[in-house]
């Protein structure tokens, strides 16, 4: 079983927690929580982020077992983008009478 | 005053369901801000407000089929320990987590053959709760399970209290399979005789899996059903009860 080593309170490691609110979307991530393994946090989940109907699926990921950028390299990946108009769709004419742009 | 031996033995039966769901509602719900997780609190809260549901339609039909004005707020909170129902599973104290995790095990396997089993009931209302219930207790029983099986196949101290759950609630179940009185006049309601032993072959498994012991008690609860109860019930009713009996029909 799945028993990732970050631990939170209590020694429960932390889980992050996406969900899907409807068939054709993307799972979002909507939260954390506490639980001893990978069944437990999937159970915890639908308790604690689906109780009003919000989904039709969830994934549970240890939260160690996420790769995150840092807030120092904010400027190397990000900056580098925001000059660059030209990867914007933006120099085209769209033709008269085309649709679905 | 109690009036219950004049109720339409249909109204007795529903009401002894939703007696049953109401009071370890309530149980449940003392859990909450005290279970070893804020997870958990909510999943029993979940629990708790699914059985407080079933309680509010059983209660309502019940006094329907009674006729005489009482509605589910009048039946939940003006009938004294004497009128209530329920089995006295649901009334004893928590206890520790696994002493809740064993009667959760036990109680929900129980409701899960009842609504199975009044799933083509003659009777529309039940029939129609029981579809919605079913899918609720479903989870409730995976929840009791998840459980069962980390404490009775963890470490050998919560073997040890698990067991120990098991043991101090099991002389409280035979009494959710006891006959109630008039119920083979009875249309389309769920023997409790019959759901024993579906339910016993699913426990048993469970158990086995989580190395517990079934345990072999050697008394057993009886009366619930016909209004005798612990002396627990009293404490639970007063805390339920205490605000609607001080402010009649106050709302918020």
């Amino acid at each position: 079983m799945n028993q990732p080593n970050e631990s939170g309170a209590r020694g429960w490691p932390l889980w992050e927690v996406f969900i899907r609110a409807r068939r054709g979307l993307a799972h979002q991530h909507v939260g954390s929580l506490h639980a001893p393994d990978a069944a437990l946090a999937l159970r915890n989940a639908r308790d604690v982020y689906t109780r009003r109907g919000e989904g039709v699926s969830i994934w549970v990921v240890p939260s160690a077992e996420i790769v995150a950028s840092s807030p120092e390299e904010k400027d190397p990946f990000f900056d580098p983008a925001l000059d660059k108009v030209y990867r914007h769709p933006t120099f085209y004419d769209v033709p008269e009478g085309a649709k679905h742009l | 005053m109690s009036g219950l031996r004049t109720l339409p033995p249909l109204a007795a039966y529903a009401l002894a369901l939703g007696d049953d769901a109401l009071i370890l509602a309530q149980r449940l719900g003392e859990w909450v801000a005290h279970a070893p997780q804020i997870e958990e609190d909510v999943a029993l809260a979940n629990i708790a407000l699914d059985l407080l549901g079933q309680a509010r339609t059983l209660l309502t039909y019940a006094g329907e089929i009674e006729h005489a004005g009482r509605d589910e707020d009048d039946l939940a909170y003006l009938r004294d320990d004497r009128d209530f129902r329920n089995v006295q599973l649901v009334e004893i104290p928590n206890g520790d987590f696994a002493v809740t995790m064993a009667r959760q095990l036990v109680f929900s396997a129980y409701q899960y053959e009842l609504y199975t089993a009044l799933l083509s009931s003659a009777d529309a209302t039940l029939a129609g709760l029981a579809g919605k219930a079913v899918k609720e207790v479903a989870y409730h029983r995976d929840h009791a399970v998840q459980w069962v099986l980390r404490l009775g196949d963890g470490t050998e101290l919560s073997h040890q209290r698990m067991q120990a759950g098991l043991d101090q609630i099991w002389p409280y179940t035979e009494e959710l399979f006891d006959p109630a009185g008039t119920i083979s006049e009875l249309p389309g309601v769920a023997d409790p005789a019959t759901l024993r032993s579906p339910w016993e072959r699913y426990v048993t498994s469970v158990l086995g899996e989580a190395t517990l012991q079934l345990p072999e008690p050697r008394w057993r609860s009886r009366g619930g059903r016909d209004g005798l109860h612990t002396e627990h019930l009293g404490h639970l009713l007063a805390e339920m009860q205490h605000l609607h009996r001080s402010h009649p029909g106050a709302t918020w």
